[in-house]
C-alpha cells in the first residue's frame, strides 16, 4: 500500500458532508483519514499539490454501457474504466444488455472480475430486468443481488406488457433490488430515428414523439405507487417527464429520475447533416425541452447525473443514419460537461457534484458508502483543473481511418476542467498533463 | 455549420434544395432550357461531359427517374454506368460507403445516387470526392424532381413567383413534397399543404423559405381556390395498413383530384404529378389525361433539367 498523500491546497466539494471549501484531505491505507482547513494538517505525508483545483468525491455514474461480455468491438470494460479514470468518475453501473445479458451470477462475476483486473474504477453490474432481456420471463434476482448487482435494468429493451413490468417490480422489491427503467413505448415510438418535431420533417427521418417517453414514464410512476417498489428513470429527456415526474415525488411516489450530459447540452439541431454520433435513445430534444431539463436538474426532481456512455465501433456510425446504432460516448466529457451547466449557472458547483454523488448514494444502496470523502470513507477522489481547457479529440465516421471507436458528437470543441489525478481507494489510477501526483506514490492503472 | 452542411455548400454536390441559393436554382433552370433543344435533334447528343463517367446508383427500384439520368448522361456524352442494388443485399452486404468506394476507386466522375435511407447522399459527399447528385433519399430530397417540377411551372406559366400551389397527399413519406415546397417557395410562390392528418408532418410549414410562404390547409376543396398549381402526390398503397389511412375508396373521394376539384382551382391552373400515377385514386384518370395535365411534359423536362444538373456539376460547369 502506498503510504500517507496529503492532497493540500485545493478547493473540496464534498455535498454529502456539506463541505464547499478549501480543505486539505489525508489518505491514508485507502481511506480518507482526515479533512482539515488548508495547512493545519501535521501528519506527514506525500504532498500532491492541488492549489487551485476541486478537488471531488469521485464521480458515480449510474448509467454506462461496457459493451462486455461479448461485444468488444464496441468497447471494453478496461478501456471504459480507463476513460472513466481520466474524466473523474470512479464508480460505474454497468447496463446489463451484453452478450450474454447479464441475468445471472456467471455474468456478473465476470463483470466484476475483468473491472478488478483493470483496476480504475469500481464496477457494479446491473442485472437484466428480464430474463435475457426478453420481456417474458423474471431472472433469478435474488442470485443476481446476491452477486453484486447495484439494480436491475430495462436498458434499450422496455418491458411492453404492463403485467410483467408490475411483477418485476414486485420481484425486484422482494430481492432489495431498485430498478432502472430507460422509459419509451416501444408502440408509438414506431421505430424512429430521432425526435418528432420540425427538425425530423425537414431531414425526412422518421421521429419518436415525446409521448412515447411519456407514456412510459407515467407507467413507472403508477407502477412504483401500486408495488411499492423503488424506481430509478433514467434517462428522462422531455418537458413532460419532468412534469410526471415532477408531481409523482411531490406526492412521495418512490421514484427517482436520471438524465445524461447530452440531454442538457445537445438539440435535436445538432442531427442535421445526419451526424450518426448524435443519433441516441432516448433522441435529443429541442431546446424547450432542455430548459426545462435544466431547471429539473437544478431543483433535483432529477437528482442524477450520467454520462449514458453507450460507444460503438466506429465503421457501425460510418452508415445511413437510419441503420446507426443508438448511442454515443460520454464518459470522457461528462465533467466537463457538467462543470459547463455550473459556469452556465444551471445550478451551483455543490448541486452539480451532488448529482454524480448524493443522488446516486440514495437510489442505489450498493453505492451508499461512495461518493463522499467524509473521514473513514474510500479515498475514491479527483483533482479538477476546473478552468484548464481541453479539446476532444475529432471524429468524423465517415473519414476512411475512422476508429476503432466512434467518439463524442463535441469532437473539436474545447471543454474547460482538466482531471489532474484521480484515486480510487487512495491509489492513483489517472494522472492527467501536469499531475500534482506524487510520482513517489508509485501511480499505475493495476491495483 | 457542421461537416456535412459544409461539403454541400461547396458546390461539389447536388444534395437538397434546401442547400441551394435562388439565384442558383434559377441558374439550373436557364442551364436546362439551354439543353431541351437537344432532345428534338435528329442526333440527340452534345458533346460536353465527353470522357466522363456518370455512375447510376440506386438502392431502390425505379424507372422513370433511373432513365432519365441515363438518357441525360449519355445526350452529354457521358459514359454511364448503371448500378442497381437490390435490397436483400443490403442486409448482409457491404456498408453503402465501401460500394460506393468501390465505384469510385474506378475513376467514376459523378455518382447518382438513390436511396431509401434520408441522408444517404450527404454520407457520400462527405467520404467521396466525387460529384455526387441526389436522386432521392428516403423522405428527404428529389432536388432533380423539384427542379423539374419548377422548370414546368416556369415554361406553363411565365413565372414562379406570386403563383399558388396545391401539393396534396402523403406530405410525410415524400420526398418530392418537400424538394417541391422548398424550392416553390424559394422563388416566390405560395405553397398549401393539403391531406389527411396522418400524413402532414409536424412543422412541415417552417420549410418553407422565407417564412410565412408555406401553409397547411386541411380541406382539399378550400385549398384549390384559386390555385394555379395542383400537385397530387403519388399515393403509396402499401401505407394503407400503417395506418395512415383507411381505404383507396375514401382516399379517393376526400382527396382524389377530379374534374370537380380542378374547376375550383384557377381557370387556367395545371395539374402535374411526379408518376408514376394510380388511377382513380389520387387522380381522376380524365384529369391525368387532360388538356391541363403536364404529366408527360415533366417527364419530357427531367431529361433537360438532369443534363442542367449534370453539366453543371460535373462538367466544369461548377463554380
Amino acid at each position: 500500500m502506498n503510504g500517507p498523500l496529503v492532497i493540500a491546497g485545493g478547493h473540496l466539494v464534498d455535498p454529502a458532508a456539506g463541505i464547499d471549501a478549501p480543505r486539505d484531505v489525508l489518505v491514508e491505507d485507502g481511506v480518507v483519514r482526515a479533512v482539515a482547513p488548508p495547512g493545519t494538517l501535521d501528519r506527514k505525508g506525500t504532498r500532491v499539490d492541488a492549489g487551485g483545483c476541486l478537488v471531488l468525491p469521485g464521480l458515480i455514474d449510474t448509467h454506462a454501457h461496457l459493451r462486455e461480455p461479448g461485444l468488444e468491438h464496441k468497447g471494453t470494460i478496461e478501456g471504459a474504466c480507463r476513460d472513466a479514470a481520466a474524466g473523474g468518475i470512479t464508480t460505474l453501473l454497468a447496463m446489463p444488455n451484453t452478450d450474454p445479458v447479464c441475468d445471472s451470477a456467471a455474468v456478473c462475476a465476470y463483470v466484476k472480475a475483468r473491472a478488478a483486473e483493470a483496476g480504475f474504477c469500481r464496477v457494479f453490474p446491473v442485472g437484466a430486468l428480464t430474463r435475457g432481456m426478453k420481456g417474458e420471463s423474471l431472472p433469478d434476482m435474488g442470485e443476481l443481488a446476491a452477486a453484486g448487482c447495484a439494480a436491475v435494468a430495462d436498458a434499450w429493451v422496455p418491458v411492453e406488457g404492463s403485467q410483467l413490468m408490475r411483477r418485476a417490480l414486485e420481484y425486484a422489491l422482494g430481492a432489495g433490488l431498485p430498478v432502472i427503467t430507460v422509459p419509451e413505448d416501444l408502440g408509438l415510438a414506431g421505430g424512429g430515428v430521432m425526435h418528432e418535431g420540425p427538425m425530423a420533417t425537414r431531414l425526412g427521418l422518421s421521429g419518436i414523439p415525446s409521448e412515447s417517453e411519456e407514456i412510459s414514464v407515467y407507467r413507472a410512476v403508477a407502477l412504483a405507487e401500486l408495488t411499492g417498489c423503488r424506481v430509478h428513470l433514467a434517462p428522462i429527456t422531455t418537458r413532460g417527464s419532468v412534469r410526471i415526474v415532477r408531481n409523482a415525488r411531490e406526492r412521495g411516489v418512490p421514484v427517482t429520475a436520471g438524465t445524461g450530459l447530452h440531454y442538457l447540452v445537445l438539440t435535436d439541431a445538432r442531427v442535421a447533416g445526419y451526424d450518426t454520433l448524435c443519433k441516441v435513445y432516448p433522441p435529443l430534444r429541442p431546446a424547450e425541452d432542455v430548459a426545462v431539463l435544466r431547471e429539473a436538474v437544478a431543483d433535483g426532481t432529477v437528482s442524477v447525473l450520467t454520462s449514458c456512455h453507450a460507444p460503438h465501433a466506429a465503421y457501425e456510425k460510418a452508415v445511413e443514419f437510419d441503420v446507426a446504432p443508438f448511442g454515443m460516448a460520454g464518459l470522457s466529457t461528462a465533467l466537463s460537461l457538467t462543470l459547463r451547466l455550473v459556469e452556465e449557472k444551471v445550478l451551483n458547483l455543490s448541486d452539480a457534484v451532488a448529482r454524480w454523488s448524493v443522488g446516486p448514494r440514495a437510489v442505489f444502496p450498493a453505492v451508499a458508502s461512495l461518493g463522499t470523502l467524509a473521514e473513514g470513507s474510500p479515498a475514491d477522489l479527483t483533482v479538477v483543473a476546473a478552468s484548464e481547457t481541453w479539446e476532444v479529440p475529432a471524429h468524423d465516421p465517415a473519414a476512411p481511418d475512422a476508429g476503432p471507436y466512434a467518439g463524442s458528437p463535441l469532437g473539436g470543441e474545447r471543454l474547460k476542467g482538466v482531471v489532474r489525478l484521480t484515486l480510487l481507494g487512495g491509489s492513483p489510477v489517472h494522472e492527467g498533463p501536469g499531475s500534482v501526483a506524487a510520482r513517489a506514490a508509485g501511480a499505475g492503472g493495476k491495483r | 455549420m457542421n461537416a456535412a452542411q459544409a461539403v454541400a455548400a461547396t458546390g461539389k454536390d447536388l444534395l437538397a434544395l434546401a442547400d441551394l441559393p435562388a439565384e442558383l436554382i434559377t441558374t439550373l433552370l436557364d442551364t436546362a432550357e439551354g439543353l431541351l433543344e437537344v432532345g428534338e435533334r435528329t442526333v440527340k447528343k452534345v458533346p460536353a461531359l465527353r470522357g466522363k463517367t456518370v455512375a447510376n446508383v440506386f438502392y431502390e427500384p425505379s424507372t422513370r427517374t433511373r432513365t432519365s439520368f441515363e438518357l441525360a448522361a449519355k445526350r452529354l456524352s457521358a459514359d454511364v454506368l448503371n448500378v442497381s442494388v437490390p435490397a436483400s443485399s443490403v442486409v448482409k452486404g457491404e456498408t453503402l460507403l465501401d460500394t460506393a468506394r468501390t465505384i469510385e476507386a474506378m475513376n467514376v466522375d459523378t455518382v447518382v445516387i438513390r436511396h431509401a435511407a434520408s441522408g444517404a447522399p450527404q454520407l457520400l459527399a462527405r467520404a467521396l470526392s466525387s460529384h455526387i447528385i441526389n436522386a432521392g433519399d428516403g423522405a428527404h430530397e428529389h432536388p432533380t424532381q423539384g427542379l423539374l417540377d419548377l422548370f414546368t411551372i416556369r415554361r406553363a406559366k411565365g413565372r414562379i413567383a406570386g403563383l399558388v400551389v396545391v401539393i396534396v397527399g402523403d406530405i410525410a413519406h415524400s420526398r418530392v413534397a418537400r424538394s417541391g415546397l422548398i424550392g416553390l417557395t424559394k422563388l416566390g410562390a405560395h405553397v398549401r399543404l393539403v391531406g389527411p392528418p396522418t400524413m402532414i408532418p409536424v412543422g412541415v410549414a417552417e420549410l418553407g423559405e422565407p417564412p410565412g410562404t408555406c401553409e397547411v390547409v386541411a380541406d382539399l376543396d378550400a385549398a384549390l381556390d384559386g390555385a394555379d398549381v395542383v400537385m397530387p402526390l403519388r399515393l403509396q398503397l402499401e401505407r394503407q395498413g400503417a395506418p395512415l389511412f383507411s381505404s383507396r375508396r375514401e382516399y379517393a373521394v376526400r382527396w382524389g383530384v377530379d374534374r370537380r376539384r380542378m374547376a375550383l382551382a384557377a381557370p387556367d391552373a395545371i395539374v402535374m404529378h411526379p408518376g408514376p400515377i394510380n388511377r382513380g385514386v389520387e387522380i381522376a384518370a380524365d384529369v391525368a389525361d387532360g388538356e391541363r395535365s403536364t404529366i408527360l411534359t415533366q417527364v419530357t423536362h427531367g431529361v433537360a433539367v438532369r443534363m442542367g444538373v449534370l453539366f453543371h456539376y460535373s462538367g466544369g460547369g461548377a463554380a
